[in-house]
């Protein structure tokens, strides 16, 4: 009952406020919706202790959905801890988001359709977090695609929203097609996509080969690396990414809310709900890290030199998505979740904040107008102060810190803990995380500091938001504070088994964040604790050394509590001795400050070029020109697909329309009926249509060679 | 009433045909009445096709409600649904007198020859998802093409002589190979009676001939690349009335056509021709998808689409598997709720501004909020968005195609893409952006009768998407016996030809020994 209420208070929400906005006026869709998200989110809260810690996975039937031969898929609701995690995250920031369109949006006159769009919005996201089998999360994932696409495109009279809507429906569709084949692969190989199904039998699919493409491919490789496809989709990495800077067209709340903290997430989520089946492939978990690392890398680089205020918060996103990925790559998962947790309530605070900005200065958005703005508008100030605070990590290592210190210090570690090649990962995440504090800092500098840039009419009316929105952006601060130290333990540290029971695959990955982290937290007990880790796990290291190789290599465990996650530890610790020699279990302590090192590197110059000399960043970008071109038009990608796929699929539209379809098959098909009388005119006619001879050519080639791939390729089970 | 006595199949198929010999009896002036006459029948109709589905036996495989009566010698009357049919009967009286609305105010001349073109082609679609004989069949398939030519032919636009033609020609070439095959399957087996040539075993090699002659005529009426061109041209001049029987139930006709004869009478080159009907399957989604993007014309962007996805229902029919089959199924009706829709929802604003040219509008929903919605509704259904009856026969069709062939599905699967892609520009160019046209500034949104006709669309397209199982469960047993009869005549025929090279082996040998 309380989880239905959870997942349909939502659509009821968006029913009541789309199709009766009208009747009802404005502000009545506004507080129903914004109410029914305020007790989603209490019962969230309430269902995340009782689950988190406590009980076990909890399944909800709703009713059928499709079933056909052997495929019988229900709608029904799965709660464990991985899904009341995200219960918690969506229903509270889609709440504050909600509270906080109430003033941001009150100069709009179709508040009620915004708010609808938003509650749908949660909706669907919180049907695909409670997804049971894959082919509900499927229809979340299709769904939140839809809000994003209606609440980007809000405001519909400008053509770059509109743009910015089918772009973004696209290129997820893109990854969406992946996911697809991914689940048509899950229900051929394991002729079922029910979740409970799937985990049971992936361990024994290990190695197993299907027929894909023509050829005897690896099963769990191919099916986890098609399912990843679309969550790369979703969380815009690299090379599907391209959406997502684009989607700021929507409005701030908006962005906060799908484009940070909840929706872009979503594959993020994907890949830990099926670590069972990831765990089952190690060759898709290592592309998953360094497609995570290169994306954090890549869009931390361009977020340095953005000039629209939600774009760089916005490719900070992209980069933190990638951090998250990298951690589930290295088998991190609570560690990946842990800072999908955190992020959402420093993304969402900066967001909103960057709004409160934007609703000050009278809609403009970027930051070379703005400069000077502390003193106008005090608490926003603050309140974007924590979130950087939080985003860039701060914190004293081994003892506690903002809420981004903790999850993000543990995945650095984690990656170098996985000993990749060149430990590239690690090195890179470092590099991205400098990255992170001078664009993060620059933000602050460029928008507060210094002398004002804005005109003198806007500069003088800004003005300080109203309650309705600095009470969200309070709620969020006090998450961004304290998310990190109050949930570490359960998250990543000495708790994290009980914590997530079942909900994510247990391994390698994990047990080094919790043994390199237990350090942080409450101190007593952290010393304690990690005491007590090290004794055990170098006690199993020792004892395991024999056997302990093969195993590592991934075998998925439901595990028994305790005793898995210390053999777990254990595998870590035996691999941390077996690389680096002398057993450390623990990162040295080098990498442990190297995050710290570089967020402190970054902010120093990020002071040194906004306030100290505020002259430098020009003359950089002079000096180097080409790279900062390069940069400031985030690497050409957009340029590069448009050449690649937009133009081609249209010019190729265009020649099959007027070509295939008018020369071809209408001009033989018309020619045919304009019978024999003709003839001696259509010898003259043929001579000069040679072209379309060759096109024509070129048509059954294609057919013949599509009839060769498939009969040559037609394998059947 | 006991349904069991009444020839209920008869009367629905029938009646439509009294509703039209009403109206011809009505005097010329009467146009209200010839309205309201039609109206009534097909509501009549549609009232008492549900009481099909309301009786119909779901555990029953085989056909029901059949009725049998002699007629011209070895020829009979002979008339039945199973799970594969019984829903496109429904669909049909369904959509008629949305179609009867939709003309309420559109069509001013002619009205009654109008109304009476309709009645006549309900009749004979209904008579097509029903016959049981196959001369009764061919009848009801080829008479279809005539109301439908005279329709577009009147009442069309502007190139509407040379639509109805192409219409006509390229239907009527299909059909002629057809006929020559039904002649073949009589002279062999002796009957024309379709449940008896289902259980006939034709030869494997003529069964690559008659299967060829049926694919003729059924991959036009489908229609499948490359003989799709008739299409875009005959929605284009069709009145939208037209192109909603058009794109709801005539272009089912070909994919019903496979199930009933292609796949059980002719099971041994249905195997063999399956990776044909891929490639056309295929090439149809990628091709006709990209052609789409591209089109400046509303009707033909749609009547384009309505190629892109039959093609996701050839795909699966030809996969042979239950998802597949059902998926092709659930196409077909989910395609014939949401293209007549957008073909209704085209209607709407050609209307209003006599115009289908995609560049004459934009920004409608500043005027058009209501007409706004219900086009998103049927362009995310287009899309296959879960959620909307689009996705059910998609995601079926395209799981039945991984078990088939990956590389199948692998390009079909690019369609999810492109249609996104067409679907979402066309919305955004006609609904979307500002609105600046002032011959669109005083646009009035839907009125009640528009509503009335959209409504009950809008909720089967949202309700069967979530909630598909009265679809599934019909079709269910029908489609499980024919996979099952599929597979086992394919693999007797597969026993059949090692036993018999068996047998040429074990002659070869003891010839050999003999000669020793």
């Amino acid at each position: 009952m309380i989880y239905n209420a959870i997942v349909f208070l939502p659509l009821l929400g968006a029913i009541i406020a789309g199709f009766f906005g009208r009747v009802i006026g404005e502000r009545p869709s506004e507080i129903i919706t914004t109410g029914f998200l305020l007790i989603a989110a209490a019962l969230s809260w309430f269902v995340f202790i009782q689950v988190g810690f406590g009980s076990e996975t909890a399944r909800v039937p709703v009713m059928r959905w499709i079933t056909s031969g052997d495929l019988d898929v229900a709608w029904s609701l799965r709660i464990d801890t991985l899904t009341a995690v995200m219960l918690v995250v969506v229903t509270t920031v889609s709440s504050l988001v909600h509270l906080y369109s109430i003033g941001y949006m009150h100069e709009d006159d179709s508040r009620s359709r915004f708010f609808a769009y938003l509650s749908l919005f949660t909706f669907a996201m919180l049907m695909l977090v409670t997804a049971d089998n894959l082919l509900q999360m499927f229809f979340g994932w299709e769904g939140v695609g839809l809000a994003s696409y209606l609440l980007i495109g809000f405001w519909y009279h400008k053509p770059s929203a509109n743009a910015a809507a089918i772009k973004a429906f696209v290129v997820n569709r893109v990854g969406d097609f992946g996911f697809a084949l991914g689940i048509f692969g899950v229900f051929f190989f394991f002729g079922s996509i029910n979740l409970d199904v799937i985990f049971e039998n992936a361990p024994s699919a290990k190695g197993a080969t299907m027929p894909f493409l023509g050829m005897q491919v690896d099963v769990m490789t191919t099916l986890c690396l098609l399912l990843f496809m679309g969550a790369m989709g979703k969380s815009a990495q690299l090379l599907l990414h391209t959406w997502l800077p684009d989607a700021m067209e929507g409005p701030t709340p908006v962005s906060a809310l799908i484009h940070a903290a909840t929706m872009v997430t979503a594959g993020v989520f994907m890949v830990a709900r099926l670590s069972p089946l990831f765990e089952q492939a190690p060759f898709a978990l290592q592309v998953v890290t360094l497609v995570g690392s290169v994306t954090a890398f890549f869009a931390a680089t361009v977020g340095l030199v953005q000039n629209d205020i939600k774009r760089v918060i916005a490719y900070s996103t992209c980069s933190q998505l990638g951090y998250m990925f990298a951690a589930l790559g290295v088998s991190a998962y609570g560690a990946g979740i842990f800072h999908l947790f955190t992020h959402a309530f420093f993304k969402a605070l900066l967001f909103l904040g960057a709004g409160s900005v934007i609703h000050a200065m009278h809609h403009e958005q970027d930051m070379r107008n703005m400069g000077g703005l502390a003193p106008k508008i005090r608490i926003t100030w603050a309140m974007m102060l924590i979130g950087t605070l939080a985003l860039t990590g701060v914190g004293i290592p081994h003892l506690a810190g903002f809420a981004g210190f903790h999850s993000k210090d543990a995945i650095i570690e984690g990656a170098y803990m996985a000993h990749l090649p060149y430990d590239y990962s690690f090195w890179l995440l470092v590099i991205a995380a400098f990255m992170t504090s001078f664009y993060s800092w620059r933000l602050v500098f460029m928008t507060f500091h210094g002398k004002t840039r804005a005109e003198p009419d806007v500069y003088k009316h800004a003005h300080e938001s109203p309650m309705v929105m600095l009470v969200p952006l309070g709620v969020l601060a006090l998450g961004a504070v304290l998310a990190g130290v109050v949930f570490q333990p359960y998250f990543i540290g000495d708790m994290m088994t009980s914590f997530w029971g079942n909900a994510i695959a247990h391994s390698g990955g994990d047990a080094v964040a919790a043994a390199t982290s237990t350090a942080v937290g409450d101190v007593a007990q952290a010393i304690g604790m990690a005491g007590h880790t090290a004794g055990e796990a170098a006690g199993h290291a020792a004892g395991m050394a024999g056997h302990a190789a093969p195993s590592a290599a991934g075998v998925v465990e439901h595990v028994a509590p305790a005793a898995g996650a210390a053999g777990h530890a254990a595998e870590a610790a035996h691999g941390a001795a077996g690389a680096h020699g002398g057993g450390h279990h623990h990162p040295p302590e080098w990498v442990v400050w190297s995050a710290t090192i570089a967020m402190t590197a970054g902010f120093a110059i990020a002071y040194l070029y906004y306030i100290v000399a505020p002259w430098l960043p020009e003359a950089t970008a002079k000096a180097f020109r080409p790279l900062y071109l390069f940069l400031l038009n985030k690497w050409y990608f957009d340029e590069l697909y448009d050449f690649l796929f937009v133009r081609p699929a249209f010019w190729i539209g265009r020649l099959l329309w007027k070509g295939g379809d008018g020369a071809i098959i209408d001009g033989t098909i018309d020619g045919t009926a304009r019978g024999v009388g003709w003839t001696t005119g259509r010898i003259v006619r043929l001579q000069s249509g040679y072209v379309y001879h060759y096109a024509f050519a070129m048509l059954i080639g294609v057919a013949l060679l599509i009839s060769y791939f498939i009969f040559a390729g037609g394998v059947t089970k | 009433m006991n349904l069991a006595t009444l020839p209920i199949l008869s009367l629905v198929t029938f009646l439509p045909l009294v509703g039209a010999l009403f109206i011809a009896f009505l005097s010329q002036e009467a146009v209200r009445n010839a309205r309201f006459v039609a109206l009534w029948t097909t509501l009549v109709t549609f009232v008492l096709s549900l009481s099909i589905w309301v009786s119909f036996d779901k555990a029953n495989p085989g056909f029901q409600f059949v009725e049998e009566y002699a007629w011209l010698g070895p020829i009979k009357y002979k008339v039945g649904v199973d799970g594969i049919s019984m829903l496109f009967v429904i669909l049909t009286t369904f959509l008629m007198p949305l179609c009867i609305l939709a003309s309420w105010e559109s069509i001013q001349k002619r009205v009654k020859e109008y109304m009476i073109a309709f009645l006549v082609l309900e009749t004979l679609m209904i008579g097509v998802f029903v016959a049981l004989d196959l001369v009764l069949f061919y009848l009801f398939f080829e008479a279809g093409l005539i109301p439908m030519f005279i329709i577009i032919g009147v009442w069309g636009g502007k190139r509407r002589i040379y639509a109805s033609f192409k219409f006509f020609l390229y239907t009527l070439l299909g059909s002629v190979l057809m006929l020559l095959a039904m002649m073949a399957m009589w002279w062999h087996a002796g009957t024309t009676d379709i449940p008896a040539l289902m259980q006939t075993k034709f030869p494997a090699d003529m069964q690559w001939w008659l299967w060829l002659a049926f694919f003729a005529s059924f991959a036009v009426k489908m229609p499948m690349w490359p003989v799709h061109t008739w299409l875009p041209d005959a929605h284009v001049e069709a009145p939208t009335a037209g192109s909603v029987i058009l794109a709801g139930i005539l272009l089912k006709m070909g994919g019903y056509g496979f199930l009933r004869f292609s796949l059980p009478m002719f099971p041994l080159a249905s195997a063999d021709l399956a990776p044909l009907v891929f490639a056309l399957s295929v090439i149809a989604i990628i091709y006709t998808s990209l052609v789409a993007l591209v089109q400046e014309d509303i009707k033909k962007l749609i009547a384009y689409s309505s190629v892109a996805h039959m093609g996701f229902v050839t795909m699966g029919i030809f996969t042979f598997t239950h998802q597949g089959v059902d998926g092709a199924i659930f196409q077909m009706l989910s395609h014939g709720i949401v293209s007549a829709a957008l073909f209704l929802c085209v209607g709407v604003i050609y209307d209003r501004m006599h115009t289908r040219e995609i560049a004459a509008f934009g920004g409608l929903v500043d005027r058009m909020p209501i007409y706004a919605f219900c086009f998103m509704v049927f362009t995310m259904a287009n899309v296959g968005l879960p959620g909307t009856s689009g996705f059910v026969g998609e995601f079926l069709t395209l799981l039945g195609a991984f078990k088939a062939n990956t590389w199948v599905v692998f390009f079909a699967a690019t369609g999810v893409i492109l249609s996104a892609a067409y679907a979402l520009y066309l919305y955004r160019r006609v609904i979307f952006g500002q609105l600046e046209k002032p011959s669109l500034k005083g646009i009035l949104d839907m009125g009640p009768r528009e509503i009335m006709v959209m409504a009950p669309l809008v909720i089967l397209t949202i309700f069967f998407g979530f909630y598909p199982a009265p679809v599934l469960d019909v079709t269910a047993q029908s489609v499980k016996k024919l996979v099952a009869d599929y597979e086992s005549a394919v693999r007797t025929a597969e026993q059949e030809s090692s036993e018999r090279l068996r047998i040429k082996i074990s002659e070869a040998l003891s010839g050999q020994r003999e000669t020793r």
